[in-house]
């Protein structure tokens, strides 16, 4: 997995609450049997016209915010479906970092699995990045995973919060298999036990 | 010297008795009893598998099934040529891992959260995943079961377990006699409308109560299914006689252990006096059915209401998404929603596509023609046949309905099957999100009967005036 230390770029407000996957990524993308080429499908519905042409006034099509690397969201983002292919697809497109208040479950545990890191923070410092990167001159942000911050400019920085075991897989690009197949002997104690213990599910 | 217990909830006694290792408090390695797969969410984790040479650690406790982009029709030529990859790709990962898998011209292929109780596979105390967020449906047996991502997939199939945060304790209580017409899709629609798509974030719902215990396991079924809906991890009922009858006929029901695996799930049920983190009370007595009139299954009213106004909330961001939704689903505050048109109605999607479903729904339209396009899609080859045996597919075909092949279909549009934009449609699926059946279709969630009753009169309306 890439690592994830410390970036720079440009951030893009996209305030809606209860963003669903199925908005993120639309279930005729999901054909594929590849985890990458979704990024051009992002937000499909809303993001073009019957015609294949760019709607104007959607976020990600404004010349400035189509380099984005950070979404800053509305609540609830990523309710809905477990497909990673909108982890893929925000992915495909750029993005490595969200910003909100509150993430649906499934789609915050497949953003760390893509080395995407996705910051919850209270809605009070929500709003006042927004303030900021509403100007497309005050649009870039800093994130700094080692030191837990964000930099909104010289003087203002916020704190987050990360569990430490993700902060470690994201900081170093870890594949959690490869450390879960190190306690093969955990496992197998598990299994044996199990069979004793309750032998109907012992296939 | 005795050791003190404290009491524990269903989910603290799954969870427990599954961890492989606790890392720490935040991440814990959690065993994995069964892993269901299907087409669209595994085949970039066998991509992965082979990338580093890595084995399925158990196949005969992972299961392979069809469903989400199987066709409903003419299932011999499949024609779109991306679906196909798909499906075969399936079939074929599972042939060169040793899964067992139900091809899609098995009379035994269906929905995969309709198959694993169908065949036994899901029971009580089990942890169960699958890359499918209504994985929750298996929690109406007591069992841990959610959904997951590619990359997780990835990992239950290399390891046989997860690394995942113990999820808090949140218990909804049903209390009361269900009214006439009202089902058990009636009553999530009512607790979502309640608790938001958000009030489950970071729980597992248990539900409980008198309601609950009343309720057949397909009612249990289409309330845990819909728990991701509230945004809960997990579902849970506790199990019961209800649950042991159910799982004795399976095939795959624990037979020469059948006594010792009912006494163990006998002791599954929380314990008293465990404590919740968040608890809910609702009674049912004056429910009247639900119906969603917005782009969120939270925006549920009671049939009998109308359309609500947004200038009435004072949240400015749930106010923009209120008028967001009226928009899209070309709806006026104000109208009532029993003067609403339906163009299509969908039966079907692993929260309404069991016997129960199509019994309750073939007797509202018994003798009655439709006056929308409606199509029947059973959640299984095993329920079709059932459904046929019983002369329901007479019924529906003769009301003019169309009675498909059993698969995912509609409710998430990724087949052949899918509104045209502008198409209303009343549907017993589980999301009415933007798109969801189809770019720029309008999506009504409601009960089987309801949509049954939207079916013979054109619009929506209280089923039980015509029952």
């Amino acid at each position: 997995m890439e690592k994830f230390t410390k970036l720079s770029g440009v951030a893009a407000p996209f305030t809606r609450i209860n963003v669903d996957t199925d908005l993120i990524i639309p279930a005729e993308y999901l054909k594929t049997i590849r985890r990458t080429g979704l990024g051009k499908h992002l937000f499909s519905y809303i993001r073009y016209n019957d015609d294949g042409s760019q709607k104007k006034e959607f976020i990600l099509n404004k010349a400035h915010y189509k380099k984005s690397i950070i979404l800053i969201t509305g609540k609830n983002f990523g309710c809905g479906s477990s497909r990673e292919h909108a982890v893929w697809a925000l992915k495909d497109f750029g993005i490595k970092c969200l910003i909100g208040a509150e993430f649906a479950d499934i789609f915050y545990n497949n953003c760390f699995k893509n080395g995407i890191l996705p910051i919850i923070l209270n809605q009070f410092y929500i709003n006042r990045i927004i303030k900021k990167i509403s100007s497309e001159k005050t649009s870039m942000l800093t994130v700094d995973l080692k030191k837990q911050i964000i930099i909104m400019d010289q003087n203002e920085v916020l704190k987050f919060k990360v569990d430490s075991y993700r902060k470690k897989c994201l900081l170093e690009g870890l594949d959690d298999i490869s450390l879960t197949l190190n306690k093969d002997t955990l496992i197998s104690k598990y299994e044996f036990n199990l069979k004793k213990k309750l032998p109907w599910l012992d296939k | 010297m005795l050791q003190h217990q404290s009491p524990k909830t269903l989910f603290d006694k799954i969870w427990n008795s599954h961890l492989v290792d606790k890392k720490d408090d935040v991440n814990q390695l959690l065993y994995i009893d069964l892993h269901l797969i299907h087409e669209v969410t595994s085949p970039q984790a066998f991509e992965g598998l082979r990338l580093f040479n890595r084995k399925v650690r158990q196949p005969k406790k992972t299961f392979a099934v069809p469903d989400h982009n199987v066709p409903t029709l003419n299932r011999d030529n499949i024609e779109d040529k991306l679906s196909r990859t798909q499906l075969e790709t399936l079939e074929k990962n599972t042939k060169d891992f040793g899964i067992e898998f139900f091809p899609i011209n098995d009379i035994r292929q269906g929905i995969v959260h309709i198959i694993g109780p169908e065949q036994g596979l899901t029971q009580p105390g089990m942890t169960i995943v699958c890359g499918d967020s209504h994985t929750s449906t298996h929690g109406a047996f007591g069992a841990l079961a959610f959904g997951i991502g590619t990359s997780e997939v990835e990992h239950v199939l290399a390891t046989q377990t997860l690394i995942q945060n113990p999820a808090k304790n949140m218990r909804i209580n049903l209390e009361g006699n269900m009214p006439f017409g009202i089902t058990a899709k009636d009553l999530i629609l009512g607790i979502i409308g309640k608790i938001g798509t958000a009030g489950g974030t970071g729980h597992v719902i248990e539900y409980s109560g008198p309601t609950i215990q009343k309720l057949s396991m397909e009612g249990r079924m289409t309330i845990c299914n819909m728990s991701i809906e509230a945004g809960a991890r997990a579902g849970l009922i506790a199990p019961d006689e209800t649950t042991f009858n159910y799982i004795k006929s399976k095939p795959r029901a624990p037979k020469k252990n059948w006594e010792e695996a009912v006494n163990f799930w006998k002791k599954l049920p929380t314990d008293k006096g465990a404590q919740y983190n968040k608890e809910e009370f609702l009674s049912v007595d004056k429910l009247d059915p639900q119906v969603t009139w917005g782009t969120s299954p939270q925006d549920v009213v009671s049939i009998k209401d109308r359309v609500p106004d947004p200038s009435n909330e004072s949240d400015a961001n749930r106010k923009n998404a209120m008028e967001r939704s009226l928009e899209y689903m070309d709806l006026k505050p104000g109208t009532k929603l029993e003067d609403v048109k339906i163009d299509q109605v969908f039966i079907g999607s692993c929260t309404n596509s069991r016997i129960e479903d199509l019994r309750e729904a073939a007797k509202v339209i018994k003798g009655k023609s439709v006056k929308t396009k409606a199509m029947v899609v059973p959640g299984s080859g095993l329920v079709k046949q059932q459904a046929e045996k019983e002369g329901l597919d007479k019924i529906f075909k003769e009301a003019g309905f169309e009675w498909r092949d059993s698969g995912c279909s509609m409710c998430l549009a990724m087949n052949a099957d899918k509104l045209k934009a502008g198409e209303r449609c009343a549907s017993t699926s589980n999301r009415n999100f933007e798109g969801r059946q189809g770019k720029g279709g309008r999506s009504h969630l409601m009960s089987p009967i309801m949509a049954a009753a939207a079916a013979v009169t054109g619009h929506l309306i209280d089923v039980r005036e015509l029952i």
